[in-house]
């Protein structure tokens, strides 16, 4: 696998900006991923040398936390609620058909790179359960005819 | 100039609210029509959202569920003078659900603009600071233990108590003859280098499925938090303060960042507040999808940049906390519920609740329910009138089975329970958990073996790893309870189900590892038919 391209000088400046945080570790992990998606693995070493601490300290903090990720994502993520108000309302038929029409499981990015699909407990939007947030917008009492109306829309946005 | 309001809530927006929005603008420019538009927070009667609101003469009238194609039919109808329509549900203040509660954290919440300094001032925001900056830290500390405020996170700890833990504990480097609260940069430094002494950090990490009060404090009156943590801070010498914000709350993220800056420019926040001399900042740390740093020694963790791994206590967060110091970790609601208690007296909010249940509690009706949202309600109604005279029953209209208080980690309650009061210690006394009020409703299609399942497989995703039973205990316990779904040695199963269940409860550091057994056994007392079922079936 070819090692994907990353903006250097985004992933610099981030660092440089938030280093003397106190607990600066989190803050410029939030950083990397807003401004180009994921944290490429080959960052590691110059996050862990502007904070002095070791590679495996900063891996071990990057891959603890489910919302960080070390690939690129698609052009929008889907986080689907898994929890238990969302189960009340027939979250389980709604997480199938999101599966069957993207054609992709949880933690994967449709074939054209138009969506992820990532699992979420709870998005805080239990009275209008099932819920889902895309990118950063939440979406309450969600049916399979109402995701789909949702992803034309976007595509339509998208194209 | 007719004021309307549309909440920017983020249930009330994933809902519609936004495009309701645009197209009152439009259709009130195409009509010639002046009006203004604020966009508050949601009112928590969220089968009725997207609520739109009109001031008018007699007061505000509330008109709901509203969606885009409804707006021309709205103003044909004259509602910005408040007049009849399908959806108009009459003056906002008179809706039952409303009328019956007992706001007192939750007073602003959807009558504001959420990030209108004046708007909180005119309605008595930062009257409880500016008491505050008049009272010696041990007499504000005094008021909030009158108050009987428990900690509204779940663990319901006295929170005077924590606090005076806080305030009688020194920091350490702290330099000789200088005042708790008051210390100024170092020489030489700028009040930037200078390192706070102590921490007022809030727990703003609501991660438990049928809660959403935090999220409605934060998007719908971040002030009222902004100035719990203040005086907090004045009530035991902190300086610093740390917002610990789910990543999963983009939009209260934006409002508290927009309060703090408004608060800092009017001087309610910085390093003269409201030039007393005292010193407060605060900032929003966001964490980043781990349920585990809800746990107040995690969330320290990870606010320090490591992993959200739970510490031994002894010591103490009070006592030895965030960057090694002394540290008060409050929920979002305890916080909240400070400034009211330091404008109207510990007493006032005291006279509200029962027993050693003080106050009032912010519940979160939410699942499978019909009118669900926010009730604000002196602790002491029952679980049945809460489902249902405040939520009609189920959504579906089947019955309702199961109940799930308390977040993942709280028991599930079958009917024979719904006449428990709602109160800390009824609850615990048949082995369920209020914690932080958050309510999810069932019906009869709910397979409870299914659900016990769910909240073992939920501990393996979350668990830190720290402690075995935890890490390990929760996935051995999903093969388990596949096994006995499967009705192999369903018996022997059972028993090794109980047996995990006390090695979790008992071996834990904290509740996530020691409190799953709580939605997996009490599933397993009140509904045994669901874990035999199929043998059942198989016998007939």
């Amino acid at each position: 696998m070819t090692q994907t391209e990353w903006d250097r000088d985004a992933v610099t400046e981030v660092i440089e900006q938030k280093k003397s945080m106190p607990g600066a570790l989190l803050p410029i992990l939030h950083g990397i991923q807003d401004r180009i998606g994921f944290i490429p693995e080959d960052a590691v070493p110059q996050i862990a040398k502007a904070l002095n601490l070791s590679r495996a300290e900063v891996h071990g903090v990057i891959s603890f936390y489910h919302y960080f990720r070390t690939t690129p994502p698609g052009k929008r993520t889907i986080h689907l609620c898994r929890a238990e108000s969302c189960q009340a309302m027939e979250s389980e038929a709604l997480e199938a058909h999101i599966k069957a029409r993207l054609g992709i499981g949880y933690h994967e990015t449709t074939a054209d790179g138009a969506f992820s699909l990532e699992p979420v407990y709870c998005l805080g939007n239990c009275a209008c359960s099932p819920s889902m947030m895309i990118d950063h917008e939440v979406h309450g009492r969600v049916t399979p005819q109402s995701f789909d109306a949702i992803i034309n829309e976007l595509k339509e946005i998208a194209a | 100039m007719i004021t309307v309001y549309v909440p920017r809530d983020s249930s009330a927006l994933g809902l519609g609210a936004e495009r309701v929005a645009n197209a009152i603008q439009v259709e009130a420019a195409k009509r010639g029509a002046a009006i203004n538009l604020v966009r508050n927070g949601s009112r928590g009667l969220y089968w009725l959202e997207p609520m739109v609101e009109v001031a008018t003469p007699a007061g505000r009238v509330a008109y709901g569920p509203v969606q885009p194609g409804d707006v021309p039919g709205l103003f044909d109808a004259g509602f910005l003078e408040g007049k009849a329509h399908p959806l108009c549900q009459g003056p906002t203040e008179e809706i039952p659900y409303l009328k019956n509660q007992e706001r007192l954290t939750f007073a602003r919440v959807g009558i504001t603009d959420p990030v209108s300094l004046d708007d909180y001032l005119a309605h008595e925001g930062y009257r409880g600071l500016r008491n505050a900056l008049g009272l010696e830290p041990a007499a504000i500390v005094e008021e909030v233990t009158t108050s009987g405020l428990r900690g509204r996170g779940g663990a319901a700890f006295p929170t005077g108590i924590k606090w005076k833990t806080v305030l009688n504990t020194p920091a350490k480097h702290q330099s000789a003859g200088q005042p708790i609260g008051t210390r100024n940069a170092p020489e030489g430094g700028s009040a930037k280098d200078a390192l706070p002494e102590k921490y007022i950090v809030c727990n703003a990490d609501e991660g438990d499925s049928g809660t959403f009060s935090d999220r409605m404090i934060m998007e719908g009156d971040p002030f009222v938090l902004i100035e719990g943590m203040t005086i907090a801070g004045l009530a035991v010498g902190a300086t610093q303060g740390y917002i610990y914000l789910r990543v999963e709350y983009p939009h209260a993220d934006v409002a508290l960042n927009q309060a703090i800056a408004a608060a800092l420019e009017a001087g309610y926040l910085g390093d003269d507040i409201l030039g007393s001399g005292k010193r407060f900042h605060v900032e929003v740390r966001l964490g980043a999808g781990a349920y585990v740093c809800g746990e107040e020694t995690a969330l320290m963790e990870s606010i320090e940049g490591k992993r959200g791994m739970v510490r031994f206590k002894p010591p103490l967060p009070a006592i030895e906390g965030l960057f090694g110091q002394p540290t008060v970790v409050n929920n979002v609601i305890s916080l909240a519920s400070v400034p009211i208690i330091l404008d109207k007296g510990g007493k006032y909010y005291a006279d509200y609740g029962m027993g050693r249940s003080r106050g009032t509690l912010p519940l979160q009706l939410a699942g499978n329910v019909k009118r669900p949202g926010l009730i604000e309600k002196a602790f002491g109604m029952t679980l049945r009138e809460l489902l249902y005279d405040y939520g009609g029953g189920s959504a579906s209209g089947r019955p309702i089975r199961a109940v799930q208080v308390g977040g993942p980690l709280g028991s599930y309650m079958p009917e024979s329970q719904f006449d428990t009061p709602l109160d800390y210690e009824a609850f615990s006394a048949i082995w369920a958990v209020l914690g932080h009020g958050g309510v999810v409703v069932f019906d009869d299609t709910v397979d409870m073996a299914k659900m016990a399942r769910y909240a073992m497989e939920f501990c393996a995703i979350e668990s830190c790893g720290k402690c075995t039973p935890c890490r390990i205990g929760s996935t051995r316990g999903v093969e388990v309870i596949d096994r006995i779904i499967d009705d192999q040695d369903r018996a022997k199963n059972l028993a090794l189900l109980r047996d995990l269940g006390d090695t979790m409860l008992a071996g834990s550091l904290c509740a996530l590892g020691g409190m799953t057994p709580y939605p997996v056994l009490s599933a397993l007392n009140h509904f045994p038919e669901d874990f035999g079922e199929k043998s059942v079936a198989q016998v007939a």
